[in-house]
């Protein structure tokens, strides 16, 4: 089709929106055509968030104009969007655990007093074909893998008939199976006809998937790549672009716009670099024999658990999200007790020391639960950072808190790990996701960490902070060691030594990054025995 | 000993049960609507307790068992509003809006009283019954479960008519939805706030109603802190029953016996303290907890305030 002629199906005019402090949205245009992807970049506080919140009718825009087939209109609720025929599939999941498939797909039919089960069950059996997937309408939401959690979501965001399908970072869950599956269903959708959104932070998917790029940052709309750009240009020359929209001249400041690529790029330049800062492995730091901790809810436990990290290792935890990693991560802090097996730290067991002695011995854990368990929101940055040391000398003394000492160290601590903020003295629950995640690495990192747990480390966080996360992680392997639990396989693979693959609460396999690594890996976290087997070092499981 | 067994203390122990359940029933069925939307009403106390006091003044002065119910109704939805606005709309804490209601309704209802009757409490005279033809001749269970006020069938009724109501329409689904997860409920296009609010108004009339049949068929008097804690029983009951209606209904009917132990004991001629049984349902409400405390479900947005794209 020809791009030029077929007119928007929404477009977006100048729109701006302001909070308290902040220009989320600054005189933003664009639009999207019926059969395209239109692929939306940038980084975490550019504002795609709040764009897409506008569209949906979460939030209404200062200024500006939104309209449909050409014509004005007001998106004041999500009703409202929904009439209009847009449909959101929200990065975290809006699917309701304790119901079914079908009552979840039902939920909001409120014209009729009864529910209609008959015709929601044939319409899902439509969409099933139209997307070529078979759900089960009676299963739990619960019960389903995450990958078929989001198809029923765009099946629900389709529900009652959208033009307009947003999808904001899709991915960020899913094994590299059900991204392919992502894929087909967006094909034959853009096929069908539908205008398709698709927000993400990865640049490779933003490049293969989309007709057109257009990329945010601060707020602003930087550019549109058009489809005979998009079509006429080479992969990695069109994401040398890209990045060059993205950071503009903050490209520059970065340690070097080269290596970026790399950490979004293909896996063999990843593995080079990987084999190259890779050092001699040593005594082993961290070991577990048969360890298995019970699950918590819906959460599952893990058994039968043996893993070794050496000093100056990385090893990765690779699996599908809900597959015991959190169970994994609280037994070795310490926060969930062992049923079964042993814990070594530096060869003496730990079995019998609680979660503080065991991070004086140096042990740390980076817990994904960032705003649960991981900082105090109503506490300020600099007592959340000495969370950890209560009592400890030299920042407390005969029981009294030094509040100078600790301020000086804070801002030390601050200026290492780069956390943007007002001041210290700042509430740590009022920070990004990635400014708080900082804070957290600052904790767990200083102070004479050895062993360091990370659990989902970039979860959320944009480009620019998860390569200097990651680049951290990297680091350990000067002396120390780290255990990186992560739903993220690009991310295993670029900053692991080896690669363990965790499912249904045991070590299925396990692999070295290299060639093929990414399919070997993701077929063992959907439990495909027989790919596993092909993986070095594979062990048996029943 | 043998005395209880006898046919006549059985029978007494099963119509006092059935009535004594009544009010529970009732006020458990609303407290269920209402948690399941994801409001934990501690203010039922409160709303069951001004539905007493309007429902026995207008039955007293109209002379009518039906406007008395619909005066006890009308009173629980006059308290529950309070909740609505404060809870729903303006999203502050339940918990202390809940306990204030109940505090209020206590002291409001015995000032009320006093101002009115003074140190008199008028009795109502008894109320009609209906019995269902046939049943009701069946020796010791008949006269106590057939042989009622029209609202005793009515209740266990409304306990089906709930389980049908959940299961079946869209109302029923977006009050489930409200209750486990909001934003989701938000994101399909129905307001959340406006769910909640028609939950909580029908658990305030519920409440209220069954407020108003204590007074009126329980007791055929108004006493001040005559709901003595079955507001909270019905929180209990409600969350053992895992908020479905038909559980609800027999726990309710069970915590009545309990309640009605007393009447029976006392025909059987077995002197206990009264201090004593006054105690039992509060001990069975615990041991309940003991036993069953595990099989209990809240939703998961139970007590939280619904306010669109906080995080």
């Amino acid at each position: 089709m020809s791009p030029a002629v077929t007119s928007a199906v929404v477009e977006v005019k100048g729109i701006t929106k302001a909070f308290p402090g902040v220009l989320a949205n600054d005189d933003i245009s664009f639009d999207v055509r019926p059969g395209e992807v239109h692929s939306l970049l940038g980084e975490n506080g550019a504002g795609k968030s709040t764009l897409m919140g506008i569209l949906s009718g979460i939030q209404t825009p200062d200024s500006g104009g939104i309209l449909v087939d050409g014509e004005p209109v007001r998106i004041d609720s999500p009703r409202k969007a929904l009439d209009i025929g847009i449909g959101t599939v929200y990065q975290h999941s809006t699917l309701i655990p304790a119901l079914t498939v079908l009552q979840n797909l039902m939920l909001g039919d409120s014209g009729k007093l009864l529910l209609d089960a008959a015709s929601a069950r044939a319409r899902l059996e439509e969409f099933g074909a139209l997307l070529g997937v078979d759900v089960d309408p009676e299963a739990r939401a619960a019960d389903l893998a995450l990958g078929r959690q989001q198809q029923v979501e765009i099946i629900k965001a389709l529900w009652r008939g959208s033009r307009l399908l947003i999808l904001d970072e899709p991915t960020s869950m899913l094994t590299p199976q059900a991204v392919d599956e992502l894929y087909t269903v967006l094909a034959r959708l853009k096929a069908d006809g539908l205008a398709t959104i698709f927000i993400t932070h990865k640049l490779h998917e933003a490049v293969s998937l989309g007709d057109r790029i257009s990329v945010l940052r601060r707020g602003r709309m930087v550019g549109t790549l058009d489809a005979a750009a998009v079509s006429s240009t080479p992969p990695d020359k069109l994401e040398e672009i890209v990045i060059e929209m993205m950071f503009g001249s903050a490209a520059a400041d970065l340690a070097d716009v080269g290596e970026l690529r790399v950490g979004l790029g293909e896996a063999e330049a990843v593995e080079a670099h990987a084999r190259a800062t890779k050092a001699a492995v040593g005594e082993p730091l961290l070991e577990l024999a048969g360890v298995a901790a019970p699950g918590e809810g819906t959460d599952p436990g893990v058994a039968d658990i043996d893993l070794v990290v050496h000093e100056g290792e990385v090893v990765g935890v690779a699996g599908v999200d809900g597959n015991g990693q959190r169970a994994l991560a609280e037994a070795i802090s310490g926060q969930r007790r062992l049923t079964a097996g042993e814990i070594r730290l530096f060869g003496a067991p730990v079995d019998r020391l609680n979660v503080l002695k065991r991070e004086k011995l140096g042990l740390r854990y980076l817990t994904d639960d960032r705003i649960g368990e991981g900082i105090v929101g109503s506490l300020s940055i600099s007592l959340n950072l000495f969370l950890k040391r209560i009592g400890q000398a030299p920042y407390w003394r005969y029981g009294s808190i030094r509040r100078g000492t600790i301020d000086a160290r804070a801002e030390e601590l601050c200026e290492q790990f780069d956390v943007r903020a007002p001041g210290v003295e700042t509430r740590a629950g009022t920070l990004s996701g990635g400014n708080m995640q900082k804070v957290l690495l600052a904790r767990e990192l200083s102070f004479g960490a050895k062993v360091v747990v990370f659990h989902k480390p970039t979860y959320g966080l944009d480009l620019k902070t998860t390569l200097g996360v990651r680049e951290m992680i990297r680091q350990m392997r000067d002396g120390k060691a780290a255990l990186v639990i992560s739903t993220d396989l690009d991310e295993l693979l670029e900053v692991s030594d080896r690669i363990v693959v965790l499912s249904r609460g045991r070590l299925v396999g396990e692999a070295e990054p290299g060639p093929g690594a990414a399919e070997r890996i993701g077929g063992m976290m959907i439990g495909d025995v027989s790919l596993s087997l092909a993986g070095a070092g594979a062990e048996g499981t029943e | 000993m043998s005395n209880l067994f006898h046919q006549d203390v059985l029978t007494a122990l099963i119509s006092g049960g059935v009535i004594a359940g009544i009010p529970l029933l009732l006020a458990a069925c609303g407290e269920a609507i209402s948690e399941r939307s994801g409001v934990l009403n501690l203010g039922i106390e409160g709303m069951m307790i001004l539905g007493a006091y309007t429902g026995f003044v207008v039955a007293y002065y109209l002379h009518s068992t039906w406007l008395g119910f619909l005066g006890g109704a009308g009173g629980g939805i006059l308290a529950c509003l309070v909740m609505i606005v404060l809870c729903v709309w303006l999203g502050l804490d339940q918990i202390v809006v809940g306990i204030a209601i109940t505090l209020a309704g206590e002291g409001i209802t015995s000032v009320l009283q006093g101002a009115q009757f003074g140190t008199t409490y008028p009795r109502l005279g008894a109320t009609p019954t209906t019995s269902i033809p046939l049943l009701h001749k069946i020796p010791v269970i008949g006269p106590g479960l057939f042989e009622q006020n029209l609202l005793v069938y009515l209740g266990i009724l409304f306990a089906l008519f709930l389980t049908w109501f959940f299961r079946a329409t869209n109302v029923g689904l977006n009050l489930r939805a409200a209750g486990e997860k909001p934003e989701a409920l938000d994101a399909a296009g129905v307001s959340v706030v406006a769910t909640r609010s028609w939950a909580v108004l029908s658990t305030g009339a519920l409440a209220g109603l069954g407020g108003g049949f204590l007074a009126i068929v329980g007791a055929g008097v108004f006493t001040p802190f005559m709901t003595q804690g079955q507001g909270y029983m019905a929180i209990v009951i409600c969350m053992l029953g895992r908020g479905k209606p038909i559980w609800v209904a027999l726990a309710s009917l069970l915590f009545g016996i309990s309640l009605s132990i007393t009447t029976a004991l006392q025909l059987a001629g077995i002197e206990i303290s009264t201090d004593l049984i006054n105690m039992l349902p509060f001990i069975a409400v615990m041991v309940a907890l003991v036993i069953f405390g595990r099989r209990s479900y809240l939703p998961p947005a139970l007590a939280l305030p619904y306010v669109r794209g906080a995080r």
